[in-house]
């Protein structure tokens, strides 16, 4: 952090993140979830400002906090509920979740604390986007192309596994 | 006059650099203004563009329009916003209340936030950002939610299925209207607004992404949700679907947030394909602030007239034209303008 602003700014948004995080799995109501993730996301857009990396703050903008507004709708329509108060139940089996997760929050941490930090002496790059073009398509082309084809063959097995159960709900 | 805004915030600095100011306080201080320029201009740009579209539509029906309130029934908007703000604010019992006041608070929020990277004149721009493009485009979805949350916390059956077009409409338009301006990303290489409209100074975009600009404008009047494309209001299906609950000041905050959205999207066509406030025939004695919001206002009087001549179209009609017709093209356009551009490049004629 070079500063006390931007590490100011640092705590806030980490507390806006993870208070909004931890309101998402806690509400009872399913949208009310949902609309909490977004301010998480714009709070991640905000970190990735506070790094500079602008374009990656405006993707996480559009892809995360843009798109939500569909896994709403899929949400209200997949749910079927009159009343959506209670939509989002608490699920009680974190026993066997709580040590997994502490576990490996631990680790992490662990990991974190022993790893060497490598600290570019560089300047911060003021067009990031440029630069990022040649990597993706170029040096990179082909895992980004795999990337690619790996989320449109989701998609359509999604599709088809839609339309298996529509199919054979007309039959019965 | 050409340069009266540059000038004013060169005086406005000089003179709180004299105060004693530090440069950091100097900066946010004109910042502020800047953005509260802006702001004033589309609060008010928003009012009057009502009675643009009352005056415009009645030309078009051969009447007359406002005429009583005001020189010309010029006060005729301030007169309605005035009757709407005494009116009485309404919160049906059923409606989840936090949301539903969150809705009219919100909705101008996505438009505002993106005018700060509109480039309003020659070095005419509040924040002269790397990303514009991608900001404009990564901001302005942000209202579909909003919308949508409007919709669905004012617990009525119009409402919801009003924000369900909502999103049906987001997600069939956002991809062309994104995929029709990486045509001229293609050409600019660049996604700074001010660079876009300094690579027009010969020739308008217009002219070389015809089809961009096409598509761009479809994409366009879909996300403002006007006539064509006025599914999610419906008036005669769904009677102003995610609003018909609200009334009073909560009604026009959404009501001028349409208006705030159109000059939005007119902007960036501007921007995009009409060479911004660069001038036209050499006609450069016309400062370029003006000649940007001619073209502006200009872009406003075309989606009017869309909306009083054309027909409201279905909902299979309108998904089945965004991806069956709009998404290939847009895609086509992509494609010709790359190999365009690597001709160009090859053999440099």
């Amino acid at each position: 952090m070079e500063n006390i602003y931007s590490l100011i700014a640092f705590v806030l948004l980490s507390g806006l993140v993870l208070g909004s995080a931890l309101l998402v799995v806690t509400l009872k109501n399913l949208v009310h979830s949902v609309l909490w993730l977004i301010v998480t996301f714009i709070g991640v857009a905000g970190v990735f400002l506070l790094l500079r990396a602008d374009f990656v703050a405006a993707v996480q903008v559009l892809v995360y906090a843009g798109a939500v507004c569909i896994m709403i709708a899929f949400g209200v329509m997949l749910v079927q509920r009159t009343e959506m108060a209670g939509s989002n139940p608490v699920n009680w089996r974190f026993k066997i979740a709580a040590p997994l997760v502490g576990g490996l929050f631990i680790v992490i941490g662990l990991l974190t604390a022993k790893a060497q930090w490598v600290v570019s002496g560089k300047e911060v790059p003021t067009q990031t986007v440029e630069n990022l073009a040649p990597i993706l398509l170029q040096d990179f082309v082909i895992p980004f192309e795999v990337a690619a084809i790996l989320l449109t063959v989701a998609l359509t097995g999604a599709l088809v596994l839609v339309k298996e159960v529509k199919a054979n709900g007309d039959r019965s | 006059m050409e340069n009266l805004f540059v000038n004013m915030a060169s005086g406005m600095r000089s003179l709180l650099a004299s105060a004693g100011l530090p440069d950091a306080a100097t900066n946010f201080v004109l910042m502020f203004l800047k953005l509260g320029a802006i702001l004033v201009y589309i609060l008010i740009s928003a009012l009057w563009l009502v009675y643009m579209e009352r005056k415009v539509s009645a030309y078009m029906q051969c009447r007359i329009g406002p005429n009583r309130v005001g020189p010309l029934g010029l006060l005729q908007t301030t007169a309605d916003i005035g009757k709407l703000i005494s009116k009485e604010f309404i919160i049906p019992r059923c409606a989840d209340k936090k949301l539903f006041l969150l809705g009219p608070i919100l909705i101008f929020m996505p438009p505002l936030a993106v005018f700060a990277v509109a480039p309003f004149g020659k070095d005419m721009v509040a924040i002269d950002m790397n990303i514009g493009v991608y900001y404009f485009l990564a901001v302005a979805s942000l209202s579909t939610v909003i919308v949508w949350m409007a919709g669905w916390a004012s617990n009525n059956k119009y409402s919801l299925i009003g924000g369900m077009r909502v999103v049906a409409q987001m997600v069939s338009y956002e991809m062309p209207l994104i995929l029709s301006i990486v045509g001229v990303i293609i050409l600019t290489g660049t996604l700074n607004m001010s660079e876009i409209i300094r690579a027009q100074e010969d020739v308008w975009f217009i002219f070389l992404q015809p089809l961009g600009f096409l598509i761009y404008l479809i994409a366009g009047v879909a996300e403002t949700n006007r006539a064509p494309f006025d599914l999610v209001e419906g008036e005669s299906e769904i009677i102003c679907g995610p609003f018909t609950e609200y009334s009073g000041m909560g009604f026009a905050m959404f009501f001028l947030a349409e208006y705030a959205n159109v000059v939005l999207v007119s902007v960036m066509a501007v921007t995009l394909f009409f060479g911004g406030w660069h001038a036209p025939l050499g006609l450069t004695f016309i400062p370029s602030w003006i000649w940007f919001l001619l073209k502006v206002y200009g872009m406003i009087f075309l989606f009017m007239w869309f909306r009083w001549t054309y027909p409201r179209i279905r909902v299979d009609q309108l998904m089945e034209f965004g991806w069956k017709v709009l998404v290939p093209l847009s895609i086509a356009n992509i494609f010709v303008t790359g190999i365009g551009k690597y001709l160009y490049q090859t053999i440099r004629w």
